[in-house]
């Protein structure tokens, strides 16, 4: 059983791009070498900077002899249409078997393929999987980029290793690619150990490679990095803040990982601690490191790719150089903001956001800002926020845009608001509001609950929504560009986990939404049933309740769904839903024959049956629950009375028929069943329910 | 020479050694106010076509919002770019750009050299590539692209380019922290020079000139008359008849024009005048531009076209 070694030499491969091209290499290669009859015991992929690499055990040395049998035309069909199937076939006439058919009789073709060696397979596969490397972004390079039709790939590929080793020894892989042949030999570590060498298989690679200073598996890297920043950390009384999808990144930009660790210089510990780091991971890829006793980060781990012969000095040193003037530019930043601050305020940082254009047809930003302040006010009581407290964070709450350090670092919107806000001297709520009046930016991002926080982050979402809405631009399909599906969820999950009592299509009219905001509150209607399908709850309870009055009220809506889902779940439920059904269905065919709507109310004294009168009495019982438990808005109760009616409705199924003959009867019982579906009707349009 | 550079000059004295060793033709700088090397036609146009080019060259280069009166350590409205261009790129590219930076005193031995995904991209010249910047220590000292695109055509053959940005450069090798503070020349020299003795009036008073003495209405017809004038000049007939009627098409002198054009629009938008919106069809305008004039080129004998 021969086992695969492939390993795709280039250039530095970017760090992003790794995990997804492990995976990639792996399904082209199994895939292409099983649809070729090669079946394979295990695969594994692999990556550095510099490869990627993928090993695939227990492959058979030959894939297994195939036999096709081909029907062709009749006998005594044309000549032409004999060879047509000859060189389709690729036999002769007296390889033909000639058999009955129904129609008379036709050719039929065997065709035996032998099986091919697996070196061949393996070259086809791989020209293909590399061919056709699905890479987010790939490149042509060097002479051969004159012809159009060159090679591509992520960045220059170098070398490629290809080879199948058995108990007998190794075969290279015939096989050439963009003028680039294949072979058993690799490369090291670029700086520490440069020269090529020749590998009998995967365990020899990876043991040479780390002989060579490359460690192959980005798990161990990542591991390493992990480990050993935390254990330096450690060793002077600190804390690395876990980031795993920075070691993750760092593991690809590096082969032979060497942790130092740095301290950050006095004059820049006073910054807050998201602007260090922001500096430090985004622009440095630098772990940030925590002092536990203070809870300040102090310091940083860099993370180089030599072992080098000082120990590292000169890469502290110079990384710790180009932080400090990251920071520098920072702390001048911050100082030039609290200045405008103290002089100015907020408001006079804000100010020119009346020269930033939001959209060409919705004004500047200062004109939405004004907009979202109107809006914070008239919402600020809905959610138990001070009207006067809601605008002024309205006001303040994009001030930061215009703000150097924002200019310079965009992630940290909101957040240095928060900042400059409090220096203002500015209330806690209002300072908040700035950094969470963003929230929640995506499905898994917290939900602001201070009522400040919460009025402005509504209104500054419905305002987005209303305005877009009102001059057409809505999300379709694939398109969203301005995020209103993000800011409708939102909408939702803020309305949800506050359990705000909010009329959104007033509010949607009050943001401008004008004659749009019934469509918008479809749109909100269709993004409430994604979340919460994806929290458990079928399209057609929410559909069954989506049709009941106040259904702009998304928290109230949820309620009555959440009841009617866990109603549904038991076996009353279940049974009343049918005898629904039965009643809904015998009604609806009497109301279409005799054209008539049997509202007249039903009488207990033309009733026949013990049944009969039974049901009566549950609905009288039913109803007087049901009316206070809905005005009381307990669904639960609600629905535990109409679960009551199961049993008596069940019995008079079985007990009497309906449409007998008797006309005043039927009538009367028509009427009965009309009460039934109206008052479960009151419940939720049980209608609506998928049988 | 000693192992590590003394002064500014003394590395790019070393690289334009170096370069010119691997077989590079050493140009001037571009005679025209530009905001990158990139600019320089011995890239941007030089980038198109099929004939193999190799050229190295210091580019004075302009970016009016990075002014900040001489005081910011890292900061200038003015500075140098070193540039490489090499079509088609050489497949040891990478081993011979490490050699450059060994030349001026990096070993990567000691020095943590990493090559960091950076897809370089510029809009005004409808031009992008794949590459990498690249770190020393973790700083940027080099840009590092495989042109794919330029003026809107694929290049056939691919460039590998390369940008030091060489303040930057020379002040990690010299061990400088502000940039008015790196020798400019030998420090042992009779009379030694800062590169604040030599900038620093300059990048006050250009600092001043780019946010408050501009005059835009002027800028602004300039702007429209370096578009008007490049339009015009690709719009003569291709024979020329002083030339024997032979093709004769003024793509250089259109470029010149477009050159001129991307640099007023960088004036006007430190000066604070070109709003959001505006910006793109500025930038727009520039492109289609540099469009037009790398059309012109690939019909020339230097763009292979003739």
């Amino acid at each position: 059983m021969p086992d695969l070694l492939i390993e795709l030499f280039s250039e530095e491969i970017p760090a992003r791009m790794q995990p997804r091209a492990r995976e990639d290499l792996k399904r082209l290669v199994t895939q292409g070498l099983v649809d070729r009859g090669l079946t394979y015991g295990a695969a594994a992929a692999f990556s550095t900077p510099r490869r990627l690499a993928l090993a695939v055990e227990g492959l058979p040395a030959a894939s297994p002899r195939t036999v096709e049998e081909r029907k062709g035309p009749r006998t005594d069909a044309p000549a032409a249409a004999i060879e047509g199937f000859l060189r389709a076939t690729g036999l002769t006439a007296d390889q033909l078997e000639r058999r009955p058919e129904k129609k008379g009789e036709a050719f039929f073709a065997r065709i035996e393929r032998p099986g091919r060696p697996a070196a061949a397979i393996v070259a086809e596969v791989l020209e293909d999987a590399i061919r056709t490397f699905p890479w987010p972004k790939s490149m042509r390079w060097g002479a051969a980029s004159a012809d159009p039709a060159a090679l591509r790939w992520v960045r220059p590929l170098q070398s490629i290793l290809c080879i199948l080793t058995t108990a007998a020894g190794v075969e290279v892989v015939p096989l050439e690619v963009g003028g680039i042949a294949a072979g058993a030999v690799t490369r090291g570590h670029r700086f520490h150990a440069p020269d090529a060498f020749a590998v009998t298989g995967f365990a020899d690679y990876a043991t040479r490679l780390r002989s060579a200073r490359v460690i192959l598996d980005p798990a161990e890297r990542a591991a390493a990095i992990t480990h050993e920043a935390g254990q330096t950390a450690f060793a002077r009384g600190l804390e690395v803040v876990p980031d795993p999808a920075l070691v993750e990144e760092i593991a690809g930009l590096v082969e032979w990982p060497v942790v130092l660790m740095g301290r950050i210089a006095p004059e820049f510990l006073h910054l807050p601690p998201e602007v260090l780091q922001t500096s430090m991971r985004e622009h440095q890829k630098f772990l940030s490191v925590r002092n536990p006793a203070t809870g300040r980060i102090e310091g940083f781990v860099t993370v180089a790719n030599i072992a080098a012969a000082d120990g590292g000095a000169a890469i502290l040193n110079g990384n710790a150089r180009v932080l400090a003037a990251r920071l520098s530019d920072a702390r001048f930043f911050w100082d030039n903001d609290l200045r405008t601050v103290a002089t100015e305020g907020l408001e006079g940082m804000g100010r020119g956001l009346a020269a930033v254009t939001f959209h060409n047809r919705l004004g500047s930003q200062a004109d939405r800002v004004a907009r979202i302040a109107g809006l914070a006010r008239t919402i600020a009581p809905m959610v138990g926020a001070s009207p006067d407290l809601a605008a002024e964070a309205a006001r303040i709450a994009k001030a930061d845009l215009r703000s150097q350090m924002v200019g310079e670092f965009p992630e940290l919107q909101g957040i240095m608001g928060r900042y400059y806000a409090l220096h203002a001297g500015l209330p806690p709520a209002v300072a908040d509001a700035c950094r969470d009046h963003y929230r929640p930016l995506g499905p898994s991002d917290a939900v602001p609950s201070d009522p400040v926080s919460v009025a402005v982050a509504l209104a500054d979402k419905l305002d987005t929504l209303a305005r877009f809405w009102a001059i057409g631009e809505k999300p379709t399909g694939s398109k969203d560009p301005f995020a209103l599906r993000r800011a409708g969820l939102g909408v939702i999950r803020l309305a949800l986990s506050n359990g705000l009592r909010l009329h959104l299509l007033d509010l949607a009219r009050a943001a401008g939404a004008a004659g749009e905001a019934e469509d918008l509150l479809a749109f909100l209607h269709d993004r409430l049933k994604v979340h919460l399908r994806d929290q458990g709850i079928r399209h057609d309870v929410i559909d069954a309740c989506l049709a009941m009055p106040g259904n702009d009220d998304l928290t109230l809506l949820v309620r009555r769904a959440e009841a009617l889902a866990a109603f549904l779940a038991t076996d009353d439920g279940e049974n009343l839903v049918q005898g629904f059904r039965r009643a809904a269905n015998i009604l609806a065919q009497a109301e279409a024959r005799d054209g008539v709507e049997y509202s007249f109310g039903a009488d207990p004294k033309f009733a026949e049956d013990p049944s009969e009168s039974a049901l009566f009495a549950a609905l009288d019982a039913a109803e007087a629950a049901i009316a206070p438990a809905l005005s009381a808005e307990d669904f639960a109760a609600a629905m535990r009375a109409m679960a009551a009616l199961r049993g008596p409705i069940d019995a008079f199924f079985t007990a009497v028929q309906v449409n007998t003959d008797n006309a005043v009867v039927r009538r009367n019982r028509l009427n009965l069943l009309h009460r039934i579906r109206a008052t479960c009707l009151r419940v939720a349009d049980l209608a609506r329910l998928e049988g | 020479m000693p192992d590590t550079p003394r002064s500014f000059q003394d590395v790019i004295l070393r690289l334009q050694t170096y370069w010119s060793a691997q077989g590079c033709a050493i140009l001037q700088p571009y005679d025209m106010e530009v905001g990158a090397g990139t600019f320089h036609p011995a890239t941007t146009l030089r980038a198109l076509g099929p004939r193999a080019w190799a050229a190295a060259y210091v580019q004075p280069s302009r970016r009016p919002t990075d002014g900040r009166y001489g005081e910011n350590p890292n900061r200038l409205q003015h500075y140098y770019q070193y540039q490489v261009i090499i079509k088609p790129s050489p497949p040891d590219l990478q081993d011979r750009y490490l050699g450059s930076l060994a030349a001026i005193g990096l070993d990567p031995l000691l020095h943590d050299i990493r090559f960091v995904e950076d897809d370089w991209e510029s809009p005004t010249l409808g031009a992008w590539g794949l590459g990498w910047e690249v770190w020393c220590d973790g700083m940027e000292v080099s840009q590092y692209t495989y042109f794919q695109q330029v003026g809107g055509h694929d290049c056939r053959p691919v460039s590998g380019e390369l940008t030091y940005g060489l303040e930057r450069l020379a002040m990690y090798v010299l061990g400088a922290d502000h940039v008015m503070d790196m020798p400019f020349n030998d420090p042992a020299s009779p009379i030694p020079l800062t590169y604040g003795d030599i900038f620093r009036q300059t990048e006050r008073e250009y600092s001043r000139h780019n946010f408050d003495g501009a005059d835009t209405g002027m800028l602004l017809r300039h702007f429209e008359d370096a578009e008007a004038e490049c339009r015009r000049l690709l719009s003569f007939a291709a024979t020329d008849p002083k030339a024997g009627n032979r093709a004769n098409v003024m793509a250089h002198p259109a470029y010149d024009q477009c050159i001129k054009a991307s640099h007023l629009f960088n004036l006007l938008d430190a000066r604070g005048v070109i709003s959001v919106t505006e910006r793109q069809a500025y930038i727009g305008r520039v492109r289609a531009l540099a469009k037009a004039c790398a059309d012109a080129f690939v019909t020339t004998e230097a763009g292979g076209g003739a």
